[in-house]
């Protein structure tokens, strides 16, 4: 070691050193695995869609920083993301949110216990990119490096904004690219109830604002217009409502709105964007209501967990909100910053694995159709 | 100063760990593990085989293609965060400059192609000068057959390098004794001469910027491309 000539010595913190404690596995820890306290500090990061996201929570609970960089803007003329955009702008932008995810956690590096980013689902492109990164980092501080799965990330949301969102609950994920109802018995364990068997509420929202000629990403878009209409102005069909089972189907719906608007058009209509963006969402917030409450009441859940994009829906908001009082069960909204996808909830959720000893070597990969649940 | 290269723009994945006084540790891999999985372990036993520690590391390299999205993705990432934690600096190497430099004492033109799949090749022309290789060209990709016209209408005799110029060899050798191919030993750039060719830009502190530091495209994405030619061919590499 000491003929390899001149060499510069990083600028690495030095007194870190003689803490480092060696466990079995690839990876050594400052901190015995199972002994993850109310101070350790881990960083998330979260690529795997289009937002760049990075975060420093401390104790699994307390966000002290969450940045979060969006890509709509690169995606807005396309109409949807494209993937290799997608992960091209993670490249960029993730160098940067880690940087200032830990200046205003006021940390260095040096201060970290571990590493969490998302492995999956979601893009492989983007994924590889927050993957890669984790796990550098974890290899120089050597410290653990948790890979987390993202849906259950959004779970974890509603336990960062709300100490009494605790498991056992029912979640309901309504995102972009999820619509799914999960029975969660504790960390780790959840079946999947049931899910859409066809288009995601977000994509929905979004297909029907394309149509409707409004602004990238549409879902907020709908959802202010419909404040605006009547939405018993037209009568959608409510798919699959009155079936059994907790599957939803939003390709059905889209399709409707689509051929009443061509034959308001064929026949010269007037045609009100405001009664047909309220209708509709009234169609979604009635169906997807309707399987969350006979969820709910299959599994005798007392906490209804509301999270995802979609959650900042405001139809869904005030009509999962009315069920629930009605049924006496607790509902769990987190603020908007931790619906959308953020780095908080794959800190949160990567503390909570490594509680429970679970952690990744160095060789990782993401994998673009993690599953939830086994069997899944 | 110890640098650690990083090498992942095509199927050939190495890193290597030197100073101005050679190469101490290298590892290459062309089939196999993916770039993510070699990439970390691969390093870890370059540090651990050499008795070093990251800490040991005075700079950061890596190749920023043009080549495979993925793997040139993979190894920016990487490089970006390993500089960013260590706080060392970095630098970014095109792949095309690599492959060239290791021909460096030909006295031909060198034509450094490498496969960009989808019947195309990325090249880019240089000339040897003292203590290395000047650029000649802009970093291009475009169809073999292009590149081969290109060749035949040069005067002086060109040495080709690269996987591209092994590919398509029967394209090139058409043009009689004109164009020399280089071997296998050269057909795809490694992580020892990232190192060889950072080593002065660290020394002379001419480093990237890390936030700026990005891979080397050169192509759009394909839905972009797409996209541009439906509202009216704006459509440009
Ligand atoms: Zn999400």
């Amino acid at each position: 070691m000491s003929d390899h000539g001149d060499f510069t010595f990083g600028h690495a913190d030095p007194d870190r050193s003689d803490e480092v404690l060696t466990i079995p596995g690839t990876l050594t820890t400052k901190r015995p695995l199972g002994e993850w306290d109310e101070e350790s500090l881990v960083l998330g990061i979260e690529t795997s869609c289009d937002e760049t996201s990075a975060s420093v929570v401390r104790g699994g609970r307390e966000i002290l920083s969450n940045v979060i960089v969006s890509q709509t803007e690169l995606h807005g003329e396309y109409g949807g993301i494209v993937p290799e955009i997608a992960a091209r702008a993670h490249v960029e932008a993730l160098t940067p949110a880690i940087g200032e995810a830990l200046f205003r956690a006021d940390l260095t590096f040096w201060d970290l216990d571990a590493i969490a980013a998302t492995l999956g689902p979601g893009l492989i492109g983007s994924l590889l990119v927050g993957v890669a990164e984790a796990k550098s980092m974890a290899a120089v501080l050597e410290i653990p490096f948790v890979g987390v799965n993202h849906l259950e990330g959004h779970l974890y949301s509603n336990m960062l904004a709300d100490e009494k969102a605790v498991f056992p609950a029912l979640a309901l994920i309504i995102s972009g690219g999820h619509t799914m109802l999960i029975d969660c018995r504790g960390h780790g364990e959840y079946e999947i109830l049931g899910g859409t068997i066809d288009d995601a509420a977000g994509e929905a929202f979004d297909k029907v604002a394309r149509f409707l000629g409004l602004d990238y990403p549409g879902g907020p878009e709908i959802d202010r217009l419909s404040l605006l209409g009547d939405p018993t102005a037209v009568s959608f069909p409510r798919s699959m409502i009155n079936e059994a089972g907790f599957d939803v189907s939003y390709s059905g719906l889209k399709t409707s709105v689509i051929n009443h608007v061509r034959k308001l058009e064929a026949a010269g209509s007037e045609i009100s964007i405001e009664n047909i963006a309220a209708s509709f969402q009234a169609a979604v917030v009635d169906i997807q209501v309707a399987k969350t409450m006979a969820a709910a009441d299959h599994i005798a859940a007392s906490r209804v967990l509301l999270c995802g994009g979609v959650a900042a829906n405001s139809g869904l908001r005030s009509g999962l909100a009315g069920a629930c009082s009605k049924a006496g069960i607790e509902l769990f909204v987190p603020p908007m910053e931790l619906c959308t996808d953020n780095a908080a909830m794959i800190a949160a959720c990567g503390t909570a694995m490594l509680r429970r000893g679970i952690y990744m070597s160095l060789d990782a990969g993401p994998d673009p159709n993690l599953p939830l649940a086994r069997g899944v | 100063m110890l640098v650690l290269g990083i090498e992942t723009s095509t199927p050939q994945a190495s890193v290597a760990i030197g100073s101005e006084q050679g190469v101490v540790a290298s590892a290459l891999v062309s089939r196999g593990a993916t770039y993510n999985e070699f990439l970390l372990p691969a390093i870890r036993f370059c540090l651990e085989e050499s008795g070093l520690g990251y800490r040991n590391l005075g700079g950061i390299a890596v190749s920023l293609g043009p080549g495979l999205f993925t793997g040139m993705r993979t190894g920016v990432a990487t490089a970006k965060a390993l500089a960013q934690t260590l706080s060392v600096p970095i630098v970014g190497l095109p792949s095309l400059d690599i492959l060239a430099f290791e021909v460096r004492y030909s006295q031909k033109t060198i034509c450094a192609v490498l496969d960009a799949r989808r019947n195309e090749v990325f090249h880019a022309f240089y000339r040897p000068s003292p203590g290395g290789i000047q650029r000649m060209t802009d970093y291009r990709v475009e169809r073999p057959e292009n590149l081969a016209i290109g060749i035949a209408s040069r005067p002086e005799e060109v040495l080709m390098v690269g996987n591209g110029a092994l590919l398509y060899r029967e394209m090139f050798q058409d043009l009689g004794s004109v164009a020399e191919i280089s071997t296998m030993s050269h057909a795809f750039p490694n992580a020892r001469a990232v190192v060889e060719l950072a080593l002065p830009r660290l020394y002379r502190e001419e480093f990237d910027s890390l936030y700026d530091l990005r891979p080397l495209y050169l192509r759009r994405s394909a839905k972009k491309i797409q996209w541009d030619r439906i509202r009216g061919g704006r459509a440009s590499l």
